[in-house]
């Protein structure tokens, strides 16, 4: 009975001394409200936060949704706001801040960031405002089996490469359409003209200013680039985003991809797809232009911020929980899950692309104050160009006039 | 119910007529997991201050109005200086986004509705001739794609006309052409968006006038057959004139309904070859991640103001026949 008890005992304080002294929680009985988005990798932070601390928490909620981005600002403008913590990306990060609606980390960092490293801190002139945790980028995806066929000499690395790989598969009567991007209207369309924009060393604005500058020498050989390019896609490629660029991939219909390296390791898994496709399927860096260096693609993150209209010790409990769920058993748990930035992340063969494309320098996607509209004008105007409607010149100018008058209503020019 | 429709038409008006306040842009040092970048970013607390003198925003008057982004008063002005054609010139308009919009809705407007009217009333002709047993059924098919939510409506069809679906496949096969994509041409998006309409939208016109239908007094019907009236004489002669009330409440429905047109347009991921005037607004508010309040609220406006230019021909017949019913 005695033994028993004492055993009992041992085990009980066992499990409280793991579950509380693994992790620092900051001030007990606070409310924790997190907003993310909905996809594995931030399930496995918000979880691993969820079981570290949702027991000295008061209340700890969480609400996942893509649609995160377009609610989360009406969201965090009253005070207290709905949110304690929401969970960016690089330019939703901007959205946020161009509102006041994040806090500055810095002293959080120094009191509970014993675990993070220096480079998962995203800092805007020192002042620390996101915590990343994972990395990801466009790249190229290749079918080693269709290349070697068609008689393609290892994997193209730049644009003409890959258009000349497209031809020899085309020519060989393999695949009409043996290029799969993620082209459709609006976002993603304009996203495709960024990554080759930034391979051509284009810059989006004038310096110091809101103005944009893209009309030039560098924008018009994008726009070539791209357009050579979507000569090979499928017939329907404008409304093709990742759900559909993955489904042609996974169903054998595409030999050459320019596609998200989030998507690598949903491709390489053995569903939805056959033996053949995933064991030929090679991810690999971002294709620069003919004698340049820069790979076309922009590096995201996704990181953690706080809110600023919310009591400091409620900021303080989110982001110890937080913080607290970006160990490396987190990372052991769900490794095929993410580019982890967090220690003891093991790269495999999903995460080859993304980091070939980061070693070979790309850019991160621009953090300007008044990207987001620019981005909204080329994904709007730069389609009448790829339908063959209208020229380069006439396109750009076109993005160029919808952005102006988008950012003079917003107040940025 | 004044207060109730003319609040919100109100406060959108003056949404329309104010912008953002001057944003205050300090350039900065950003660096992130991949190195460091010099950005711009907004310098919050001095646009804060801005905010709160005038939380509307900056007076912009009919500005937004006549901005590229709507009217495009400067930019045709131009435009008609620089073409040396008319072909050219109307080239120029279609490139400005209000103009561009408005071509699909008002084309959509004035091919769908008409359509609608039509089948619908021959379909309600037909089930109403059809054997009791059988009409209740064929009422009940008749009206589902109406019961069907647009989107969910439209995107099963979406499926359908793919390269790989049922339509788009069969399509392929019968012109014997792989490329053939009912996605990638302007003319058959257009085509294809209107024939949705029109398949969504007949079920309201068909179950109106099968409800009219029914009160067509027998006593004349039966005058007619004794008078020797075929039966098109009949229809003709006695039902279609006992149902023009109804049909010119359907045809005010329908150019309202159809000038709105949204859903199929996002469904079908049209907006490279067709958008609409509800699209438009629907992209200021949502697609750029800082919603442009006063072009939107322009655009709404924009709206009230068209539909209100398409329904004065129905209203104004309606008075009259008020009018002379009353003198009568």
């Amino acid at each position: 009975m005695f033994l028993k008890k004492l055993i009992l005992g041992g085990l009980t304080a066992l499990f409280f001394s793991s579950s509380l002294f693994a992790a620092d929680c900051g001030p007990n009985g606070q409310s924790i409200r997190i907003l993310a988005s909905d996809f594995p990798a931030i399930h496995a932070i918000a979880n691993s936060a969820e079981s570290n601390c949702a027991g000295s928490a008061s209340e700890f909620t969480r609400n996942h949704t893509t649609e995160a981005r377009q609610i989360m600002n009406a969201a965090q403008t009253p005070d207290p706001a709905e949110y304690t913590s929401v969970i960016v990306a690089n330019s939703t990060l901007v959205q946020l801040m161009n509102d006041g609606l994040v806090r500055p980390l810095n002293d959080l960092v120094e009191k509970y960031g014993g675990n993070l490293k220096s480079n998962q801190l995203i800092t805007i002139d020192g002042k620390i405002m996101a915590i990343a945790f994972m990395a990801n980028s466009q790249h190229m995806y290749y079918r080693t089996d269709i290349l070697d066929k068609a008689g393609v000499d290892g994997m193209p690395a730049t644009y003409d490469e890959i258009i000349s790989a497209a031809e020899k598969i085309r020519s060989a009567g393999i695949m009409e359409h043996p290029l799969v991007m993620n082209l459709k209207v609006g976002w993603n369309v304009g996203e495709v003209f960024n990554t080759i924009y930034l391979a051509h060393g284009g810059e989006f604005f004038k310096q110091g200013s809101a103005e944009a500058s893209i009309n030039n020498a560098k924008g018009i050989a994008a726009l070539e680039t791209m357009k050579a390019l979507v000569e090979y896609a499928h017939p329907d490629h404008l409304t093709q985003a990742s759900d559909d660029t993955q489904g042609l991939w996974e169903a054998g219909q595409a030999a050459i991809g320019f596609m998200w390296g989030s998507r690598g390791g949903v491709i390489l898994d053995n569903e939805g797809s056959s033996a053949e496709v995933t064991s030929n399927t090679v991810l690999s860096a971002a294709p620069t232009v003919t004698g340049g260096s820069i790979p076309g693609a922009t590096l995201w993150w996704d990181g953690i911020t706080i809110a600023t209209n919310v009591s400091d010790s409620e900021a303080e409990a989110t982001f110890a929980a937080l913080v607290s769920g970006m160990t490396s058993e987190m990372v052991a748990a769900n490794n095929d899950d993410a580019i982890w930035l967090i220690d003891g992340f093991k790269p495999g063969p999903a995460a080859a692309g993304v980091s070939a494309t980061a070693q070979g320098g790309a850019k991160s996607y621009p953090m300007f104050a008044q990207m987001g509209l620019l981005h909204n004008a080329l994904g709007a105007e730069l389609v009448d160009f790829l339908k063959g409607a209208e020229s380069a010149e006439q396109a750009l100018s076109d993005v160029e006039a919808v952005y102006e008058t988008a950012a003079k209503d917003a107040g940025y020019l | 119910m004044f207060l109730f429709i003319a609040i919100p038409i109100v406060s959108v008006f003056i949404q329309s007529l104010h912008i953002e306040h001057k944003q205050v842009i300090i350039v900065s040092e950003n660096c992130d997991p991949f190195g460091c970048e010099t950005t711009t970013s907004v310098d919050t607390e001095a646009s804060a201050k801005l905010k709160e003198k005038a939380p509307l925003g900056k007076f912009n008057g009919f500005k937004t109005y006549s901005n590229r982004m709507h009217f495009a008063f400067d930019e045709i002005g131009e435009a008609w200086n620089s073409s040396d054609s008319f072909i050219v010139f109307v080239k120029k308009i279609y490139n400005f986004p209000l103009y561009r919009a408005l071509s699909f809705t008002l084309t959509y407007t004035f091919v769908v509705t008409p359509f609608v009217l039509f089948l619908g009333f021959l379909v309600a002709l037909g089930v109403n001739n059809l054997p009791k047993l059988l009409k209740g059924p064929t009422i009940f098919a008749s009206l589902l794609p109406m019961i069907v939510t647009p989107l969910v409506g439209s995107l099963i069809l979406f499926w359908m006309v793919d390269g790989d679906g049922v339509i788009g496949a069969t399509l392929q096969k019968l012109f014997n052409d792989n490329s053939l994509s009912l996605k990638a041409s302007p003319v058959l998006t257009w085509v294809m968006l209107m024939v949705y309409g029109i398949w969504h939208l007949m079920p309201f016109s068909f179950i109106v006038f099968y409800a009219g239908l029914q009160t067509v007094p027998h006593e004349t019907i039966e005058a007619a057959t004794i008078d020797g009236a075929s039966k098109f004489q009949r229809t003709r002669h006695v039902v279609i004139p006992h149902l023009m009330p109804l049909a010119i409440f359907i045809t005010l429905i329908l150019l309202m309904d159809n000038f709105r047109v949204f859903e199929p347009i996002i469904s079908f991921r049209a907006e490279a070859h067709a958008t609409s005037i509800s699209w438009l607004i629907w992209n200021h508010l949502r697609e750029s991640a800082y919603p442009l309040y006063n072009a939107a609220g322009a655009t709404s406006m924009i709206t009230i103001f068209c539909v209100g230019i398409l329904l004065l021909p129905v209203l104004i017949r309606t008075w009259r026949d008020f009018n002379e019913k009353n003198k009568g």
